[in-house]
């Protein structure tokens, strides 16, 4: 129906499905000024803008916090659900039923994911949920001002709540211990990344968990803090550059460094062209990325970029064997059974 | 012996849990349902696996009575463990069938007494293989009581050729199993009681089934798509009934299926998937039971202030707490009915039989869409779990009601005029758009924050108001699109009695013993909320209306004294729960603390209860 689209006005920059880049916008954001969260829905915007999506076709879900307040500030046009706190998966897998075609866009936090939510999102993670799941991880708890969330260092001191004694939940670890079959960790303070990598997620069919480090200015942005502006900047260590080619798009040769690259192609053909960065971090291997997280925990690094990925494994609903039309779409004649089965279903009672 | 009993008598075995009785026991009501005889069949079972006592009572009444029987006239004894109270049970008068390998004193002289060398008996089965012995042995016991009573041998083969799904090899290596035991008992027992049976055409065109597989059959029906649940008893075999038939009855050509089930890690993510599936247009379900429900509570307030379509299942069993999670109760009535936090009001649906359960399977998934708001459907473990002679399961006599949807071509005519919560039609029920729907006016954001007309989040003070107020303007008009009441009006009634649920049996027979006490009754049997006017009008036609049901506090006579305020003098409370069915004596005894027989004195009249003759301290001793 992109035909019936409002075009108003001079001449505007137009993505391929005749879009622009207005149509994915949101309303104006309520969270605080320099927050990470607003700088993730503009490359939200973005990437489903250079992918050419149809806002139509994408269903956005949240939980509770400021990070799940957050898809109300971009794809205006797109169906949302804010649910529970702690229960944007389980709404997500339900609703994805209803019309497998559908591109899931989940945003959530680290209160919401790593400690009410925890049993929920490590479910969605292990049915491979064909969507995106966004934790804006800044180790605090926002809404309700300033208390220790689940992912918050040893040592963190807040206002009101002394020091944090405890470990922190590395997001990207639980999420392959939970056979995730894409996980990357990015940072606000890097949008091109968080741009690629937004990108590759919508592409990649399965649950793609984004953990993106997302300072909370107000309540957790010493420059002490490890998820503050300040210590991402020092202590960020992408993994590789990585760019994202979608499928139609032919792959220049000048792109290619020998040696230097390596590509993943996702199941529609696009491919995730990762530029190595002195090491040889290799993406595709489940044991090397904990290892991975585990050194770069030790070494106090913020380590971000395409941590693991597994194109291959089939998504939730593809493993229910679903018909070709959407669930939503079908009529009674599909869904109720013909008036004489009822005399045989009387015949298997005894 | 005692002048013959014939069709009209109780039959309780007392075994091992996990020993196989269940397909002994169950072939006995079957081959007693297929002779023609009104019959029911209770299962009081243990929360365990294997190895705790467990019986099972038999309910055989000519005049068509189903609910539980407090007495016991016949009682089989095959486990050691329980053959003390087992023994102590029987009716004085009755019969007490015993293996003969419990080698524990037999100290009554009142009854008729019948060992049976079951091992014996087993062993001498060749065809039964060593490791399948302690399973079949049960047959033994269905032989020797078929040979005392007069079961039909041809029907106890047609239950078990049902029960193995007509495989020849267990059937007939059960089967005669059954016929050793009848036989041993025609060459050696001498009948000394009085308990026989006769064939009569009393279930003729009926069927069999238990509520749980009636309810997953309705909702098959109904067309559902999306199910999410997670197992507890007694709702599980709900679930397990849709994953069963689902396969049959939507099988497709292309082999594609039009449905998911999806078994959920907790009772939050199983309700929060068939919320996100009824949000997306999926005619969505989840089953579940008390503590369930006490997990699903957030998303239910979710689904009730955003106006989502869902129907839940609650199977009730006995709480508070983990309670008694294999004994009934009608516990959870109050708590559904304002489920969450804040204001709110629950449509439930509160099925009476079998036939109800496949009724409400199909008719919740259209009240939920029609609607928009969360169907509650209130069964019970006694309805779910038990086997119950049934009408026929009947067509849906309406289309499917899919409810206010707007698809593209209503955008494209509204010229994208609409609110998702604005009500165009007075009645409170808005319009919505499905996930997937293509036109660029179609989307809006669901939330449980305070939210317009429009879908947008608002804190303002007044719109809050007026969402809530519609919200109840809505529940308004459920009154008109929920079951009615069914109201049985007797002439010159001194008192009405109304109910719900599966204590409608027990309700029946207590009515014809009250009539015979001198007592006329007029009975309304509920089926949903909110009530209609019919409720109302039925409370004020009756100088008393006594409210009868399982659960301490009295919880619909609560919220019948909240709905209607200045009737509440005349409703009466006759509640108990211990976790057992309701049977017609305490209903009776209940209805007679309030209201009095006029003609004659109430007399416990021996000829009412005689044969329901029991020993409450031994009764009680069993729980």
């Amino acid at each position: 129906m992109t035909e019936t689209l409002p075009m108003a006005g001079p001449a505007v920059q137009v993505n391929a499905v005749g879009l622009a880049r207005k149509e994915y916008q949101g309303n104006p954001s309520t969270l605080c000024q320099g927050c990470g969260h607003n700088s993730i829905a503009n490359q939200i915007v973005t990437a489903c803008y250079e992918m050419n999506l149809i806002p139509e076709k994408v269903l956005k879900f949240s939980g509770i916090g400021c990070s799940s307040k957050s898809p109300t500030y971009f794809l205006n046009r797109s169906f949302g659900f804010n649910g529970l706190h702690g229960r944007m998966p389980s709404v997500a897998t339900g609703a994805l039923f209803a019309d497998t075609s559908m591109n899931g866009i989940g945003v959530s936090g680290d209160g919401d994911s790593a400690s009410i939510g925890m049993g929920q999102f490590k479910h969605v993670v292990r049915r491979n949920v064909d969507m995106v799941y966004i934790i804006e991880n800044n180790g605090v708890y926002g809404l309700t001002k300033g208390q220790f969330s689940a992912t918050a260092e040893v040592g963190l001191e807040l206002k009101k709540h002394g020091i944090n004694q405890y470990m922190p939940i590395d997001i990207c670890m639980e999420s392959i211990a939970s056979n995730a079959t894409f996980v990357a960790r990015s940072f606000a303070g890097d949008p091109k990344q968080v741009k690629e990598l937004l990108k590759a997620a919508i592409a990649h069919k399965g649950i793609s968990v984004l953990d993106i480090i997302s300072p909370c200015v107000t309540f957790n942005n010493e420059s002490n803090a490890y998820h503050s502006y300040s210590w991402g900047k020092d202590h960020e260590a992408p993994l590789h550059e990585l760019s994202f080619i979608p499928a139609r798009d032919e792959i220049m040769v000048e792109d290619i460094e020998p040696g230097g690259t390596m590509d993943v192609e996702l199941h529609d053909g696009s491919i995730i062209k990762i530029k190595k960065l002195g090491n040889d971090y290799n993406p595709t291997h489940r044991w090397e990325a904990l290892k991975m997280l585990e050194e770069a925990q030790r070494e106090n690094q913020l380590v971000t970029g395409l941590i693991y990925v597994e194109p291959a494994k089939p998504s939730f609903t593809e493993t229910y064997n679903l018909v070709d039309t959407p669930l939503n779409r079908l009529a009674e004649t599909d869904l109720r059974p013909a008036r004489e089965t009822i005399a045989e279903l009387n015949a298997m009672m005894f | 012996m005692n002048q013959k009993v014939v069709n009209d008598f109780s039959i309780t075995v007392g075994t091992v849990n996990g020993s196989g009785s269940s397909t002994a026991n169950n072939t006995i009501l079957r081959a007693i349902f297929k002779m023609g005889i009104p019959v029911s069949g209770k299962n009081l079972f243990p929360s365990n696996i294997q190895g705790q006592p467990t019986w099972y009572t038999i309910r055989v009444s000519k005049d068509g009575y189903l609910g539980r029987d407090e007495s016991q006239q016949i009682v089989v004894a095959i486990n050691p463990a329980s053959f003390a109270r087992d023994l102590a049970g029987v009716a004085p008068g009755g019969a007490f069938f015993y293996a003969d390998d419990i080698k524990q004193p037999v100290t009554r002289t009142d009854i008729a007494v019948y060992p049976m060398p079951v091992k014996q008996i087993i062993r001498e089965q060749t065809e039964v293989p060593s490791n399948l012995r302690d399973l079949v042995s049960n047959m033994v016991y269905v032989g020797v009581l078929a040979q005392m009573i007069g079961i039909d041998l041809e029907k106890i083969h047609a239950a078990l050729d049902f029960h193995f799904k007509h495989r020849e090899k267990p059937t007939m290596m059960n089967f005669n199993a059954v016929k050793a035991g009848a036989e041993w008992a025609k060459a050696n027992l001498t009948k000394t009681d009085p308990f026989a049976l006769e064939p009569m055409s009393k279930t003729d065109g009926m069927i069999m089934a238990d509520g749980n597989t009636a309810a997953a059959l309705g909702a098959i029906y109904g067309g559902v798509q999306f199910v999410g649940w997670y197992p507890i008893t007694p709702a599980t075999s709900l679930a397990e009934s849709l994953n069963d038939y689902l396969p049959k009855l939507r099988k497709r050509e292309d082999g594609k299926h039009t449905y998911a089930v999806v078994q959920a890690e907790d009772e939050l993510a199983a309700l929060g998937m068939s919320i996100g599936a009824g949000w997306g247009g999926l005619r969505a379900m989840t089953s579940t039971s008390g503590p369930g429900l006490s997990l699903m509570t957030e998303f239910a307030g979710l689904a009730y202030y955003a106006e989502i379509p869902v129907v839940i299942w609650d199977v009730q069993r006995i709480g508070p707490s983990t309670g008694l999670p294999t004994r009934t109760s009608q516990g959870d009535l109050t708590f559904t009915a304002h489920i969450g936090h804040g204001d709110s009001h629950s449509v439930i649906l509160l099925p009476g039989d079998v036939f109800e359960c496949f009724e409400f399977g199909w008719k919740a998934l259209d009240l939920a869409e029609r609607l928009q708001t969360p169907v509650f459907v209130l069964s019970d473990l006694d309805m779910g779990m038990n086997q119950w002679m049934s009408k026929p399961f009947e067509y849906p006599d309406t289309p499917m009601d899919r409810g206010k949807v707007l698809s593209e071509k209503d955008l494209e005519e509204l010229k994208g005029n609409w609110g998702r919560y604005l009500d165009k039609d007075g009645d409170g029920i808005t319009y919505r758009t499905l996930p997937g729907n293509q036109h660029p006016l179609s989307a809006y954001f669901t939330r449980g924050t305070g939210h317009d007309e429009y879908a947008k989040y608002t804190e303002e003070a007044n719109v809050f108001y007026r969402v809530m107020e519609r919200l109840k303007l809505k529940h308004e008009t459920a009154k008109d699109y929920v079951p009615a009441p069914i109201v049985h009006e007797t002439r010159g009634a001194e008192v009405g009695i109304l109910a719900y649920g599966s204590t409608e049996s027990a309700v029946e027979e207590a009515r014809d013993q009250l009539a015979a006490d001198g007592l006329k009754s007029s009975v309304m049997r509920v089926r949903a909320l909110p009530f209609s006017k019919t409720v109302e009008k039925f409370i004020q036609k009756y100088e008393q209306v006594i409210v009868v049901e399982m659960n301490r506090d009295g919880q619909m006579h609560q919220l019948l004294c909240m709905d209607f305020p200045t009737l509440a003098p005349k409703l009466k409370s006759v509640a108990f729960q211990d976790g057992m069915p309701a049977s017609a004596k305490w209903i009776r005894e209940g209805v007679l603390k309030f209201a009095k027989p006029a003609k004659k004195k109430v007399a416990p009249t021996k000829k009412i209860t005689v044969k329901k003759s029991k020993t409450p301290a031994k009764k009680g001793a069993k729980k």
